[in-house]
């Protein structure tokens, strides 16, 4: 049963959610403000801004290659945040979930980081390398600001799922496989009653990423799920322009993305 | 009474802990479950001493450096021979521990990182020895570097696995290492070479090192009728120092942990983790490491690549912050003085990792009285590092 509204309210849909990922500063953060506009128009619901990391754990060699493009260009924890208020300038309303490996958050400090989220206008957190057990102040510190911070649950969480599931707030993660981000394609009867099992415990809508990159998991996903989280795939249909972003032709490799978001992502 | 640690939660204080991805959380509980139950096995105790016994040669020799106690004019210098282990060094008693628990907990293949490559042979050793497979990872640069053991780790029937991500060095063959565990734990286990990474590896690794220091304490007794008054060891990850260290916490022995400055700790060149790092969260630890002012962890540099590593264990942050251990750092020339010194007095040529404990010790030696005693802990011996070696030393012999 969901009965919450969340994202400081800005999220009031819960189901058939869209929540696309891209890097921030990926190959540039002019460019993260063009694709994160054609995403919107798209119907992405939640947009998740990756912050470019030096060793991104949880990360196939996708994301890696795109944190490595965007960290080139000097993108940052602070800069990933402060471009938030520039995605609305030029138009981007729905909610941002900022999503960042622990270290840089640890630098910053966790009082400022949450000043930066609030000031900012970030509405939510995901952080991979920081589990239940190890996220006790920083949920409560979200709680108080207001950020959603994003849980996520794996299909071996396990006896973890019911307290997980019942502390998730903004929308749960699913972790669709075992593996890291941009694995192979498909679900498998196990992965299927693994959501299930999760939508029992949960009130917050229940998202199912990790590797899902063809128009026929997204359909799979939104039968069972309330929401398809694509990041690997949409970082490879950036990676296609790469060479026409590269000669300066900006409208035609903004064309293409949204042809590639389309197909991707229609009914 | 000194507490136990780590706590429940798995730190040392203010540093170790869990920091992984939610995939991995199972697999940990699993293996601390199997941990816990093993080393309180007789059973299993029994089986890990005698295969170190009878397969790896344990114990292994406490010498008296007489020559070089001589040569430098003051305490008398004791040097315990990790070099004399089966693969030689003191990586083959934690991959021994780990290999006899994955088999114990059914997992048939195992998974390893490797910067230098001795703990990629040891895992190659030990899944030849238990009929394991193995695949190590090991950086692109790394594997150019050491060519040798590359070839020793593939000839024991190991999967050797080029990492080109990062600087393809240690750091990028542990990120990857793990990654893949990520994708696979479900049927591997994988057999971390130091005391770094999530609870409860720091414990493990310290706890299948922790022989080291057990013998050593009792080969002094025998011989000195006392404790040393210095201990000495290098820290990279820092598994042979908290090995040699841990039975010694509680003494009055004062430990020194000796990091690697390379070109020098003012220089960028460095993998002096304690004298120049920050917290920060490495490997799925909360620890000490090297990183700009954004938290993205910067690569570092030693001559020696069992020390080139931007992290270290947890417990190590630990003890550096309650100041129970010491922690100085060395120069790659201030090693290779230390290392040829030790060759051409005592007849024993030890791995640069060693020498940088070596040279510390050496620094100190001189300036302390003629009855107080030094140990210093001979991890590795240094066959793997010739090529290294003759570029430096080419002209001179």
């Amino acid at each position: 049963m969901l009965t919450k509204t969340s994202f400081q309210g800005k999220l009031s849909k819960t189901e058939n959610l869209f929540i696309p990922f891209v890097v921030a500063g990926d190959p540039s953060p002019e460019y993260t403000i063009e694709f994160a506009l054609r995403l919107q128009e798209q119907g992405a619901d939640v947009l998740e801004l990756g912050v470019p990391y030096s060793d991104p754990l949880a990360d196939g060699p996708t994301i890696q290659r795109a944190a490595k493009r965007a960290l080139n260009a000097g993108m940052s924890l602070r800069k990933a945040i402060q471009l938030v208020p520039e995605l609305r300038r030029h138009g981007v309303e729905i909610p941002v979930v900022i999503f960042t490996y622990y270290n840089p958050v640890l630098q910053i400090g966790h009082q400022d980081f949450f000043n930066l989220l609030e000031e900012n206008g970030a509405e939510g957190v995901l952080i991979p390398d920081l589990p239940f057990e190890e996220s006790e102040e920083i949920r409560s510190m979200a709680l108080e600001k207001d950020v959603e911070f994003i849980s996520l649950v794996a299909p071996n969480s396990d006896t973890r799922i019911q307290q997980i599931a019942e502390h998730a707030r903004g929308f749960l993660y699913c972790v669709s496989s075992l593996g890291v981000t941009g694995g192979s394609s498909g679900m498998s009867a196990e992965a299927l009653s693994f959501i299930k099992k999760v939508k029992e415990h949960s009130q917050v809508p229940v998202a199912v990423g990790f590797g899902i990159s063809t128009n026929e998991d997204v359909k799979l996903v939104r039968e069972h799920a309330d929401g398809v989280i694509i990041g690997s795939k949409i970082i490879r249909l950036i990676e296609d322009e790469l060479e026409v972003i590269e000669k300066g032709q900006k409208e035609e490799a903004l064309e293409s993305f949204t042809k590639g978001i389309q197909e991707l992502v229609r009914d | 009474m000194l507490q136990a640690f780590p706590d429940i939660k798995g730190r040392f204080g203010d540093f170790g802990g869990k920091y992984v991805p939610e995939t991995l959380m199972g697999p940990l509980q699993e293996l601390e479950e199997a941990l816990d139950e093993a080393m309180a096995d007789p059973e299993f105790q029994n089986e890990y001493h005698h295969v170190l016994k009878e397969y790896a040669g344990r114990p292994t020799s406490l010498t008296y450096a007489d020559k070089i106690s001589d040569h430098l004019g003051g305490a008398k210098i004791y040097l315990k021979r990790e070099d004399l282990n089966h693969t030689g060094a003191h990586k083959l008693n934690n991959a021994i521990g780990q290999a006899l628990l994955a088999k114990r907990m059914g997992k048939e293949k195992i998974i390893a990182e490797t910067g230098a490559g001795q703990h990629g042979v040891a895992s190659a050793t030990v899944a030849a020895k238990f009929g394991l497979e193995c695949i190590v990872f090991m950086g692109e640069e790394d594997i150019r570097r050491q060519e040798l053991n590359v070839f020793r780790m593939k000839l024991l029937g190991a999967e050797v696995v080029s990492v080109s991500s990062g600087n393809g060095t240690l750091k990028d063959a542990t990120n990857e290492a793990i990654r893949y565990w990520v994708a696979n734990c479900e049927d591997h286990f994988y057999l971390i070479g130091s005391v770094v990474g999530p609870h409860p590896y720091p414990r493990m690794v310290r706890d299948f090192q922790r022989i080291i220091g057990d013998e050593s304490r009792r080969q002094f007794l025998e011989v000195e009728e006392t404790l040393p008054d210095r201990i000495y060891a290098c820290v990279g990850g820092g598994s042979n120092a908290m090995g040699m260290f841990y039975p010694f916490l509680q003494d009055e022995s004062a430990l020194v942990g000796v990091e690697a400055a390379g070109k020098g700790i003012d220089t960028p060149e460095h993998a002096a983790t304690l004298s120049k790092g920050t917290p920060g969260v490495i490997h799925g630890s909360l620890t000490y490491l090297m990183q700009d002012d954004n938290g993205q962890i910067t690569e570092p540099y030693s001559i020696s690549a069992g020390l080139d590593y931007p992290g270290i264990g947890p417990e190590h942050a630990h003890l550096f912050q309650t100041k129970q251990v010491r922690y100085e750092a060395v120069t790659d020339q201030e090693a290779l003085d230390a290392l040829k010194l030790l060759t051409q007095t005592e007849g024993i040529i030890p791995a640069i990792e060693s020498a940088h404990a070596l040279a510390q010790a050496f620094k100190e030696a001189g300036s302390m009285e003629a009855d107080q005693t030094i140990l210093i802990n001979l991890s590795g011996r240094g066959d793997k590092d010739m090529a290294t070696l003759m570029e430096h030393f080419q002209e001179e012999v």
